[in-house]
């Protein structure tokens, strides 16, 4: 009996798309560790950021007695969950700093990790729809130069030019004015990078511990002095928490009151598509922000509901709208179809910024209110957290973004313009 | 090519009509009531696809949404990308191809109309199955409002894959009465080619509708091609089946390969034999009639292949009967085949091992696994699965209120339970509607069922072709085998979702419909844990792919967002006018004559109003009447200034902050009375701040006696601007005396014209002399003419919004959310003027007093002028330090703001800008740079006020 | 999507409301003697729990209308539904 190998198939008879599928993933991964009684630091999350804070502690501080604790399955919140748009072009100095910083660790990371993560720097079009959009943008654009963040502003034949399947015309409800153009930006694997980060921490004898949920904290004056989880108490010498939408659950615990606010938001793809869409589109007016992906599939984000929710689902009326503003933008979308949707729990801050730096515990880092940013920043912010750690002082690039912000009032409002009123 | 592999009768097709249809570029027939898949089978055609990672044939493996083999792409009548073959049904002109994983999007738009209809019912019953049906029947007869849904083109479900008879006669004879009696209650709404795709809360259904599909080339163009349902069922009936499942084993995506069920569907519904030559491999009882009737087809059957060491006594009897061979205790390991299986390998099995491998030969493998409860919608709506081990399936675990699952999708095997489960599931949801169920409630009599031997749970064969499952495929459409699941539990992964991300299994088109349970398993497995410790992955909308069109709907174009109009709009497009989108309004951005660009048009209409006389539809200001003994109490706690000491008749500007006291939106406010104002707010803030008064006025302030209603729709708006504006105004309304002393700035008058109200306030939006003439909208177009007409000496110039904006950024006016960006205080602005300092307290006041709102760096809204006269900066413009050296350093450079208006003055004779610029104040004098297109150009910063600072043009 | 059940109106389509965040959060009495902090956490800090959540809504396609629910933030379930004049119902 002969058996007919995938490499000595009958060569078909349609050809298949090339990059219609993804390199293969690495033989080993890493241990699930049984959690020891007792580590020099405990991150508790075992997101991208957890991941990512882990891996910069072992590599830049050369600090491995660390646990890395999550409560479901490693990487299965919003790292799962997002659109894995990655862009640094934001307005004010704080936040552009800290994304460029992990834009350009992005840029390496492959690299560094030794792991295929699919970083793609296909650029992204922000795209404006009226007058103030436009002036937001040249705003935004001419910000972004100054600060060494590279940006162009568009106009729609360019934009046409970079993305032809956009509606450019004016044959559509808030036609496109131009649209800011970072080259840089792009769109990575995101189990890929998220497992990238675990199995260089793993490597490093850090333990990645699942299925393991905080309970409570112990603590002793102003320091904690250890989690108590589902698998037992551990010892801890600093505790960063990085659990993004979950991160009120353990503030609770702690006594600490942060202000951020946990809503769903829901992402959707469709099924697998010959490439019709070259770089990353994203609209705030024509609500969109869409990408082709890897394999062919256009993977989009759909704006966040209303209320607050741990539910990982939102409600389908935000998915319609999505698909409206889809279709609008792009018409030739009409007859793609949804697959599959989904939702992550965003973190979301009144200034929809981070909150990144000290809280009342002197050995309790805080790491959360990255609303919907939090993925591309991942190698930024673990870089920056694994640093604050290892040194206890904030990072500059995250001090901008403490707590007490809130009090002061010297808020890093990322939420722009309002609409526009006169 | 004649179609060989049909049979001479049966089947739900028309054979009186043959439809032409071309495949991969070959013209084929068929007839209506074929799918493409049936219509492919019936002219000998298996293979429809390849692979999308190894590019291996793929064939037709199911006969409806679970098929994860026939991916095809539709050319004509229109490009739709990724359907599967066995779910389009064929119609004369159908055009399509076998796909390579992943489909075409048309590169010209979608011509066809989307739609979306809300039902709201008692009883919504998905699927129209026996379980369904009977469930319908129930609700229906005892007066529900039911509405059934079902995803076929017909309603019967697995009966019209059978020979099942009810009542004595073949079970489709039930199924039509039953859909006839469901069709004479008027209440009942019965939806065949609908697919419930989703499910929600409180009963929340969404469902597909195909109206047009299957019509092809001769679709009416005036129907929706498809339909969103949204039902909102107080109780769902899931009636929604079961799918089979298969069993892996190498090369098991050989076309030809199908699951046993499918190939009794293909012969009975659509009169299809998918071969010539089968064998069938199974682990229960029921794909035994796939064989028998394949046989009694005329299908050679060369063995039964049984998985389970006795077999199934009854079952191996009726083969005896029938001549087919039956091997117990054996399993299909392998296929053999060019593109086609030609052979099944088959060898003996026990105790989990593979003895050697006999071949033998077939054209036709079908497989049977078991079942899986489509549990699908179930799971959406967050009910929690149980694992059953004796059928290796999952199923409702619990339950869920408004929900009810019946019928095998609850795990109900047999025809005459399926029935007993329907009613029962419509009885359970009646009686949660305190319905009674009517007596003559009657079941159709069904044979009594057979007691099937136990099912074997066996999710893969062990590869005993030395690939070690690298041709073992789980998940058809990803190419992801047995050995890919291998490879993601060696490298650590513990977690079903981890594996699915490893291997990509469930993610393709079928999202794992097939694949989903067979993966739970096989890790379970190699993990050596229970299947329930693996569970399943989510199950997530939508059940089936949905196009994004029928999602979006009507909201595409001029409905996807309302376009709001002045009551003047077509008076503005005879005018010529260019529109400018302001939130929903569509707003004239200004009145371009033969030959002149938007720059000489403002400059045109700025001039006028400056020297002359201008007009402007300010229609779309939000209007705000706030009535009450306590109207001045809110707007003193509202606004930042004093609103009380207004008087009547008098109008006052104002400005409003957030808590955190930066400013959300400014207007005048007019004092109608002692207990009613109007306020003015800006177009784009209109709503918000509606929202914003009845928030506070009724959450915090409920003791207050005050009401706020919009009547920005009840005013239509029109400023006539300019030293003429009063000869106009005094012209138009001659019983009103339009004298400074009589009529002051910052006052209103009530006045008629030809018996219609009319009320006139002495605003300015632009420094000049200027009346606002408002008036019910019915009368906007006649009064703006009389107003155009009187101005007509003067040479009035209707002016649009950018003018509008040089004449107030002439005067340092702001404008909200493009002079400020929700970071700017009152104070930044310079309006500490307008910031009480009497009242105790404001929204916003104990903001101010915060730490960083002393900081000296704030930014505050200046003037800039250009040095060189000549350059207009464009808006969002940063702004950095003087350099000497006239270059930029690297970067980063330190900003110190940003050009938030800027245009090109008639009045001044050169450009301008207004500018947020740290400490601008201070600064009024110095020279900074302004980074534009690579040089750097030097500008003076200015107070904000430009034209006319002392304010003498006001009063004319 | 759910059916949001309005005080005044009955159930109704979840696209008719909209979220007012926390409920039972009064505006200080006399915002000029609270510290900065104090100030802060009235303007920007706001309960966030995973499960049972006092909140505001507004029935704003409808009768305009404010009022409190008790809902789960973890099922999205609505407890109840209560005015704003009636005091915040006594939890099991």
């Amino acid at each position: 009996m002969t058996v007919q190998s995938p490499s000595t198939a009958r060569t078909p008879r349609t050809t298949r798309t090339p990059g219609a599928d993804l390199p293969d993933q690495p033989d080993s991964l890493w241990r699930s560790a049984e959690p020891r009684r007792s580590y020099d630091v405990v991150i508790v999350g075992g997101g991208g950021h957890g991941l990512a804070t882990a891996h910069y502690l072992a590599k830049d501080h050369g600090i491995t007695d660390v646990a890395v604790l999550e409560k479901g399955w490693l990487a299965g919140g919003n790292m799962a969950r997002n659109t894995t748009i990655i862009r640094s072009n934001y307005l004010w100095d704080e936040s552009s700093a800290i994304y460029e910083h992990a834009l350009q660790l992005w840029e390496g990371l492959e690299e560094d990790l030794g792991y295929p993560i699919l970083f793609s720097q296909r650029g992204v079009l922000n795209l404006a729809h009226t007058l103030q959009d436009v002036r937001d943008s040249v705003r935004r654009v001419e910000a972004n130069r100054l600060n060494g963040v590279d940006a162009e502003w568009l106009e729609p034949d360019e934009v046409r030019k970079v993305c032809p399947v956009v509606n450019t015309s004016a044959d559509i409800r808030y036609p496109v004015l131009g649209a800011t153009y970072q080259p840089r930006a792009g769109i990575a694997k995101h189990d890929h990078v998220a497992w990238g980060f675990a199995r260089r921490a793993d490597q490093a004898g850090i333990d990645l511990v699942q299925d393991c949920e905080v309970t409570g904290f112990a603590s002793d004056g102003d320091r904690v002095t250890g989690v108590h989880t589902t698998r037992g108490t551990i010892a801890a010498g600093t505790v960063a928490l990085c659990a993004a939408g979950s991160t009120s659950v353990l503030t609770d615990m702690l006594g600490i009151r942060v202000p951020i606010q946990s809503h769903p938001l829901q992402a959707l793809v469709s099924e697998l598509l010959e490439p019709v869409h070259p770089t990353v589109v994203m609209s705030n007016a024509v609500h969109v922000y869409v990408s082709q992906a890897h394999k062919g599939e256009l993977v989009m984000g759909a704006g966040v509901d209303s209320y607050n929710g741990y539910g990982q689902r939102g409600a389908f009326h935000v998915i319609e709208r999505q698909m409206a503003a889809a279709v609008e933008l792009f018409p030739v979308f009409a007859r793609a179809h949804l697959l599959r949707t989904w939702a992550g729990i965003v973190d979301t801050s009144p200034d929809a910024s981070p909150i990144v730096g000290r809280t009342p515990y002197e050995n309790v880092w805080l790491n959360c209110g990255w609303g919907t940013g939090g993925f591309k920043a991942t190698p930024g912010i673990g870089s920056a957290l694994a640093h604050t750690i290892a040194s206890g002082e904030p990072h500059p690039l995250v001090a901008p973004f403490s707590l007490d912000r809130f009090v002061s009032g010297a808020l890093v409002d990322e939420h722009g313009a309002a609409a526009v009123a006169h | 090519m004649s179609t060989l592999f049909r049979t001479t009768s049966g089947g739900r097709i028309d054979r009186a009509t043959t439809v032409e249809f071309t495949f991969d570029g070959q013209t084929l027939t068929g007839h209506p009531g074929d799918t493409l898949a049936s219509a492919l089978l019936a002219n000998g055609r298996h293979v429809v696809a390849t692979s999308v990672k190894y590019g291996r044939p793929r064939g037709i493996a199911a006969a409806w949404a679970e098929d994860p083999g026939g991916l095809v792409q539709v050319e004509e009548p229109f490009p739709e990308p990724m359907l599967l073959a066995t779910t389009v049904e064929l119609f004369d002109g159908l055009a399509a191809h076998g796909l390579p994983g992943q489909g075409r999007l048309a590169d010209v738009p979608d011509s066809a109309r989307y739609d979306a209809v809300h039902a709201h019912v008692d009883v919504l019953v998905v699927g129209a199955g026996p379980a369904g049906l009977a469930a319908a029947l129930t609700a229906a007869r005892a007066g529900a409002r039911v509405t059934l849904v079902d995803e076929q083109s017909e309603a019967g479900g697995s009966l019209l894959g059978g020979t099942d008879r009810l009542d004595g006669a073949p079970a489709l004879q039930w199924v039509a009465a039953a859909v006839a009696e469901l069709a004479r209650h008027p209440e009942v709404l019965h939806l065949q080619r609908t697919t419930a795709f989703g499910a929600y809360d409180d009963g929340f259904v969404l469902a597909l509708e195909r109206r047009t599909d299957h019509l092809g080339t001769a679709a009416p163009k005036h129907l929706s091609r498809q339909r969103v349902w949204r039902i909102r069922a107080r109780q769902v009936v899931l009636a929604t089946g079961a799918h089979e499942r298969p069993v892996v084993f190498a090369d098991n995506d050989r076309p030809g390969t199908m699951l046993a069920g499918a190939a009794r569907t293909f012969l009975h519904r659509y009169g299809v034999l998918p071969g010539r030559e089968a064998v069938v491999f199974t682990t229960d009882d029921t794909a035994y009639d796939a064989a028998l009737d394949l046989h009694a087809a005329g299908v050679r059957v060369q063995a039964v292949v049984d998985a389970r060491p006795g077999g199934s006594p009854q079952r191996r009897e009726q083969c005896e009967r029938a001549g087919i061979r039956v091997l117990s205790g054996a399993v299909v390991t392998g296929t053999r085949g060019d593109e086609r299986v030609t052979h099944a390998l088959v060898a003996p099995f026990a105790g989990g091992e593979v003895g050697a491998a006999g071949a033998i030969g077939c054209d036709l493998l079908l497989v049977s696994g078991g079942w899986n409860p489509a549990v699908h919608l179930f799971s959406q709506v967050r009910g929690r699965l149980r694992y059953d081990a004796g059928r290796g399936a999952f199923l409702p675990g619990e339950e869920l209120d408004g929900v009810v699952v019946t019928g095998s999708a609850a795990g109900v095997a047999d025809l005459a339970g399926c029935l007993a489960d329907g009613q029962r599931g419509g009885r359970a949801a009646l009686a949660r509607l305190d319905i009674a169920p009517t007596a003559d409630d009657r079941l159709p009599a069904a044979p009594d069922p057979v007691v099937p031997a136990a099912p074997l749970v066996l999710w893969r064969v062990p590869d005993t072709s030395g690939a070690e499952g690298a041709t073992s495929f789980v998940d058809l459409q990803r190419d992801a085998t047995v050995a890919d699941i291998a490879r993601a539990v060696g490298a650590g992964l513990r977690s079903i979702e981890h594996v699915k991300r490893y291997t990509t299994i469930g993610t393709a088109h079928d999202q794992g419909k097939t694949s989903g349970v067979l993966t739970s398993g096989i890790v379970a497995e190699l993990l050596g844990v229970p299947v329930q410790d693996t569970g399943t992955t989510t199950f997530r909308p939508p059940y089936t792919p949905v196009a994004f069109a029928a999602l979006a709907g009507r909201d595409r174009g001029r409905l996807f967002d309302p376009e709001r109009v002045t009551a003047l709009h077509d008076w503005h497009v005879a005018a010529g006018a260019v529109f400018e989108d302001v939130g929903q309004w569509k707003r004239p951005r200004h009145y371009p004559r033969p030959g002149e660009d938007m720059e000489a048009a403002v400059l045109r209409e700025c001039a006028a109003a400056r020297t002359g006389v201008g007009i402007l539809d300010g229609s779309t200001l939000g209007k705000i009447d706030v009535q009450g003994p306590d109207a001045a109490v809110l707007l003193d706690r509202l606004y930042t200034n004093l609103m009380s000491s207004l008087k009547v008749g008098s109008v006052r500007y104002g400005v409003m902050c957030g808590v955190d006291g930066m400013v959300i939106d400014d207007g005048t406010v007019l004092r109608l009375a002692e207990d009613r104002f109007l306020l003015l707010t800006t177009t784009g803030g209109a709503a918000k701040v509606l929202d914003w008064m009845e928030e506070w006025a009724q959450t915090e302030w409920p003791d207050l006696r005050v009401h706020c209603t919009s009547v920005t729709e009840q005013w239509s708006t029109f400023p006539v601007v300019g030293p003429r504006s009063r000869d106009v105004i005094g012209a138009v309304f001659p019983g009103v005396d339009v004298s400074t002393e009589a009529f002051p700035f910052m006052t209103w008058r009530d006045t008629t014209l030809d018996g219609v109200p009319v009320r006139l306030a002495r605003i300015s939006f632009s420094g000049e002399l200027a009346f606002e003439v408002y008036v019910n909208p019915w009368y906007a177009v006649a009064v703006w003419e009389r107003l155009l007409e009187a101005g007509r000496p003067y040479g009035i110039t209707p002016y649009g919004t950018e003018a509008m904006h040089v004449l107030r950024a002439e005067k340092g006016y702001p404008i909200i959310g493009q002079d400020t960006d929700g970071t700017v205080t009152p104070h930044d602005l310079g309006m500490a003027w307008a910031v009480s300092k009497k009242k105790p307290d404001f929204i916003g006041k104990r903001s101010f007093a915060r730490p960083a709102n002393a900081d000296p760096l704030r930014k505050q809204l200046v003037g800039l002028l250009p040095v060189d006269r000549e350059t207009v900066l464009p808006e969002g413009s940063q702004i950095v330090e003087f350099r000497a050296d006239g270059r930029l350093p690297a970067p980063p450079v330190p900003m110190l703001g940003h050009v938030t208006s800027s245009y090109r003055s008639a009045e001044l004779a050169r450009p301008f800008a207004l500018a947020l610029v740290k400490g601008g104040r201070e600064r009024i004098g110095d020279t900074v740079h302004v980074p534009v297109g690579g040089t750097l150009v030097p500008v003076e910063v200015t107070g904000s006020v430009l034209v006319d600072p002392e304010g003498a043009r006001r009063d004319g | 999507m759910q059916l949001i059940a309005c005080p005044w109106c009955g159930p109704r389509e979840e696209v008719e409301f909209s979220y007012g965040g926390q409920a039972h959060v009064p505006y200080p009495d006399s915002p000029a003697e609270l510290s900065d902090e104090e100030w802060a956490h009235y303007v920007f800090f706001r309960d966030n729990p995973r499960g049972r959540f006092a909140e505001r809504w507004n029935h704003n396609a409808g009768c305009r209308r404010w009022f409190n629910a008790i809902r789960d933030t973890s099922t999205y379930r609505f407890e109840s539904v209560y005015r704003l004049d009636d005091p915040k119902p006594v939890t099991p």
